[in-house]
This record gives structure tokens, sequence and C-alpha cells, in this order.
């Protein structure tokens, strides 16, 4: 735990040092999402750094591309790139564009961006590892599907349309997990488009819901290992995470969805960060 | 006369000619692939009876997915099957898909390339009674501009079953146009296909008074039909005009090759479509000839209007693309030259 823990702040240096140099990105929810992926690169994926298309590896769909940047750097310290890499993104030439292109970079199942379009993807794939799985390869395991999608994606229609669909095939080797951390680029999600309940929204279209703290590591694996052990149904995991975690002045801040970040800034965030927030100060 | 080596239908312009739906040539089409691939697998947005995906549906239960009235999703999911080594068909009207869709198209099975393959149903104005709303007049225009997508046009229920199969076979997104109607079958099941590679078939006969070919008719999908009538017509006629008739097939990759090598022999082009003459065939023979071989082009297609309710074929006279109106472009163009 600890350990995941300290790989989660090293993804946060990662991401501000990443987005500093690439002069724009999208902040607060790759920050808030520095734990759950430290948690599934380190922990949860069955996968393999060296072998990316190994056939019975767990995919991760990052339905919402625009938090890529952590998503980038669980993937380099897991070793799918070079660290060094990680300082190339946005850049002409890079292997590691703005939104995640799947024919790239190691590691990433489909291009996104376009919010709305992972789930229905995660199903192409769920549906696939069924199909295989029936034919009885013994070669092929079943892996599993997992598909992180923002909450403001909720307001896509074409994700209503998955959810419905992976009900109707009770697709239990699938498990999507929203990161409710509450903002999108105008502001606040119930400002724009209010969304609660969304845990009654899923229930009623027939999909097993589990509610955690996003930014607790240790809560959010046992919610995953009770997603897999369910079979009748599909589970959503409602993960709450605080945008812009572990950086004092970005926290709960609409603004940082977006805004690019200075040096100064950068700095003053590295610093809490190294010293998680000054309490290594004295040592 | 009729190119001997397309090997086409003999009484050809019967008015016994068998008739049968392109999307019937689909259907028979994907059975075939899916017997002969068990990585194919099919989808549709409840239209599965009407695309003719059903008999693959019955035949291969397990391996059919009744998305429902869902075209955008329709693509997400085949996008995922695509790239998890399955062989997606998806089935749904051309308006909805690529229509409703097109950007799932773009990023989750073009930009990704997913190994997708888009059966556009329903397509132009022998779509008939349902109305303007579902004749897609622009569908080949919104699948052409995209990068990573391949564009095949059949001419008839035959070639619609070779394009479904060799689809199966070819890596990479691809999108294939049918229509709902009866409507010739004038190739055999000998007549070449191959992707990219236009087919001559209609050349001068030889015959005295007929001069060298003057215009080069370009066509493609069923309404090429009315090309090969207007070639026989334009040589009865006192003019005695000659041309040759092309069955572009593939919109992209284009061939370009036999294009203008045949400008070059004719030195003038009507293009043959039922679409919008904006975006369409007309739009991508002008982009290879004003490139490398400008001659005078006619366009027959819909002109920038949407279609409307009515008898399939009455549509097809109201709206320009009939076999008088491609006589009166050959004769247009002619006086351009």
């Amino acid at each position: 735990m600890k350990f995941l823990e300290s790989t989660a702040n090293q993804l946060r240096c990662d991401v501000i040092e990443m987005l500093t140099l690439a002069g724009s990105g999208h902040l607060a929810g790759a920050l808030g999402m520095a734990d759950i992926f430290s948690a599934f690169y380190f922990h949860i994926l069955n996968h393999n750094s060296q072998n990316p298309d190994w056939p019975e590896r767990d995919r991760l769909i990052l339905s919402n591309g625009h938090i890529c940047p952590v998503q980038y750097a669980a993937l380099a310290r897991a070793g799918y790139f070079p660290v060094e890499e990680l300082k190339t993104l946005r850049k002409l030439g890079s292997r590691l564009q703005g939104h995640p292109y799947r024919k790239l970079l190691p590691g990433i199942e489909t291009s996104s961006g376009p919010l709305g379009e992972g789930l229905s993807q995660a199903i192409g794939m769920a549906l696939a590892a069924r199909l295989d799985g029936s034919t009885g390869s013994p070669q092929v395991k079943k892996y599993h599907i997992y598909c992180l999608m923002s909450d403001a994606e909720q307001d896509c229609g074409i994700v209503w349309e998955a959810v419905m669909l992976t009900a109707k095939y009770r697709l239990s080797n699938l498990t999507a997990i929203i990161d409710r951390n509450n903002i999108q680029s105008d502001g606040f999600t119930e400002d724009i488009m209010p969304l609660e309940s969304l845990r009654d929204k899923y229930e009623s279209f027939n999909w097993h819901v589990l509610e955690v703290d996003g930014n607790n590591i240790e809560e959010f694996i046992d919610a995953i290992n009770e997603a897999r052990a369910i079979y009748e149904k599909p589970t959503l995991i409602i993960a709450h995470t605080i945008p812009g975690k572990g950086v004092d002045f970005m926290e709960f801040e609409p603004a940082w969805h977006s805004r690019a970040i200075n040096k100064q800034e950068a700095e003053k965030a590295l610093k809490e960060l190294k010293t998680l927030k000054g309490r290594l100060e004295s040592e | 006369m009729l190119n001997s080596e397309s090997k086409l239908q003999g009484k050809i312009f019967s008015s016994e000619i068998e008739q049968e739906a392109t999307r019937d040539g689909f259907g028979e089409g994907l059975l075939l692939a899916g017997e002969e691939n068990s990585n194919v697998v099919a989808l549709s947005a409840d239209v599965s009876s009407s695309t003719r995906c059903n008999l693959f549906a019955k035949k291969f239960p397990g391996r059919f997915f009744q998305i429902g009235i869902a075209e955008q999703n329709l693509a997400g999911v085949a996008a995922g099957l695509g790239v998890s080594g399955k062989i997606p068909f998806i089935a749904a009207y051309a308006i909805f898909s690529p229509g409703r869709n097109w950007e799932q198209i773009r990023t989750t099975i073009a930009y990704n390339d997913s190994n997708v393959k888009i059966a556009g149903h329903h397509s132009g104005l022998l779509t008939g009674y349902d109305g303007a709303t579902h004749q897609a007049l622009e569908d080949v225009a919104l699948m052409r501009v995209l990068p990573n997508m391949k564009v095949v046009v059949p001419c008839d229920a035959i070639e619609a079953k070779k394009a479904t199969i060799m689809a199966a076979k070819i890596s990479g997104p691809i999108y294939l146009r049918f229509g709902r109607e009866k409507t010739p079958v004038f190739t055999t099941e000998e007549t070449p296909f191959v992707l990219g590679k236009a087919e001559i078939f209609w050349r001068p006969s030889t015959g005295s008074g007929l001069k060298k070919p003057q215009v080069l008719i370009i066509a493609c999908g069923p309404i090429l039909y009315n090309a090969l009538l207007a070639a026989e017509e334009l040589e009865l006629e006192k003019e005695k005009i000659s041309v040759i008739v092309l069955n572009n097939h593939t919109i992209k990759p284009i061939d370009e090759k036999i294009i203008i090598e045949l400008a070059k022999k004719c030195g003038a082009v009507v293009t043959v479509e039922e679409h919008s003459v904006f975006g369409g065939l007309g739009s991508a023979v002008s982009e290879v000839l004003a490139k490398k071989y400008p001659v005078p082009i006619e366009f027959v297609g819909t002109q920038d209007t949407y279609g409307e309710s009515g008898e399939p074929f009455a549509l097809i006279e109201k709206y320009g693309l009939g076999v008088k109106n491609i006589k009166m472009a050959v004769k247009k163009v002619i006086k351009r030259k």
C-alpha cells in the first residue's frame, strides 16, 4: 500500500512536470486520478509492459482521454517506454499525443479524446473476449476490461446507448469507473448538467453500483475485487476524487480543468508534493 | 457495344433482365464471408431484416449483435471488436451510418485503424417512399473525406456480393454502399472485380459511321445501368455519338491511371452517380483530372437538393438521373470540347 501511495505521488510529480513543459493540458483530472492509476498499473491489471500486445492482458480504456498525462506517466513508470520520453508530451513528432493515439504508443488500447466513446469500444472488446472464451480456446484466459470515464462525459447520449447495451449483454467482464470530481470545462457538473443521482441512474439501467473514495487506494482496490466477483450484471464504480488532488491551490478549483501551469506554480506544486504538503520539511 | 472482357450478362437490355437489390447481394456475401472466416461478426441497428444480415444472424446467432436504434454505439462497439481480432460488419441505413455516427467512425474506426466494414444501406433516391430523411445523397462524400477509409459502390447484386466478400478479406476500414430497391443484374460471376480497379463496361461498337469515343462516362452503383442504356441509344441516334462507359466502383482509392488514360482518349467526361454532385464520384474524378489532365466534365447526380417521397424510378427521372439526362450531358460536354 505504501508503495502504491508513493507511486501515486510520483505520478503527480510527473504530471506537473510534463504539463509545465508541454504548455497545455488537463491538470485537475490527471492529478485527481493518480491514485487510481497507481492502483491499476501497479496492482490491479494483469499486464506485461514488455509485451503490450499480450492477448490475455487486462484492457484499460481511458474514455476521458484528456487526462492521458497521468496514464502516460503510469505506463512509463511501469516500463512500457522510457520515463525520459514523458518530457515530449504534445510536442511535434512525439508518441505522447495530446489525446491518446492507439497506433503510436504501447499500452494505449484505443484513441480517445472525443468524450463518450470509450464504453462502446469496451463493449466490443468484452464481446470479443466472450467469443474467444466461448470457443474454448485454451490459450485465451479470461481477461477483464476496465473503462474509465469522467462524470461530465455522462452528458453524452452515446454513453447511455452503451450503458443499456452493456446491461443487455450482462457483460460482467467489463467494469466501468467514473471519476466523480464534479468539474468540467465550464464549471461544476451540477450547474452545467446535473447528474445526480448517478447511482440511481445506473442501477435503473441494470448495473451494479459501488461508490468509493477514489483517492483512497485500499478502498478502490476492494471495490475492484467486489466488481470482479459479480457475474449477473456489469459493475460501475463511482470514484469520488478531488480534482487537482495533492496540490493545495488546485484542489476543487474548476479552472484547473484545462488551465496551463507556469514555472512558478509548478515549482510550488512540486515542492508541496515532494514534501507531502510540508510534513516532511523538517526532516 | 458491351466490353466482352467484362463478361456482362447477355440480353442486358431485355425487359426481362433479372432484378435484385444490392442489399441482397450484401446479405449473401456476408453469409459467405462468415462461413469462410469465423472471425467475421455482424452488428445492426434494429434493421437486420431490411439490411439482410438476418441470413448471417440465423446461421451464426452467437456472432450477430443487435445494437438497437443506436448508430453511434454501433460504430464504437464494432471498433472495439475490430481491434480485438474480429472482422465486424455494421449494417444500418446510410443516412444514419455514416450520417449520425460520422465522428465515431472517424475516431474509433478510421483514426484508430480498427478493422470495421461499414455497410450503408437504403442509399440514394431509390430508397423511394420513405422520403428525403431516409435518402442518403451525401454518404459517399462523408466517407471519402476520411483518411484511412476505402469507399466502394457496387453496381448490382452480384458485384455487391463480391464487394462484401472482398471487404472481409482486406485489412482496415472500408465503406460499402447498398440500395433498397430491386435493380438490374447486369454483371456475372465472371465479371472482374478488384478493389481500386475500374472496369470498362461499354466501348464504341466497331461499325461503319462511328467515330472514336467522344466522351468517357464514369459511373458507379445501380444507376450505371442507365449509362449503358444511354450509350446504346447514343450510337443508334442520327449523330451516332460513341462513348466509353467505365464502372468506377471504387471511389477511394480511385483508379487514376485508367481515368486519365481514357480521358486522354475521349477528351470529355460525364460522371453519373445516385448522389449529390457535391463530394461524391464526380468530385473525386474532377480532382484527378484537374491535377493531371483537365477536360470538360458534366456531372449527373442530384443537384444540391434533398429527395422526396415517390415511386423510386420516378424519382430518378424527376431528379435528373434518367437516360435522357445522361444523353443530354454527353451532348453538352461534346459542345464544350
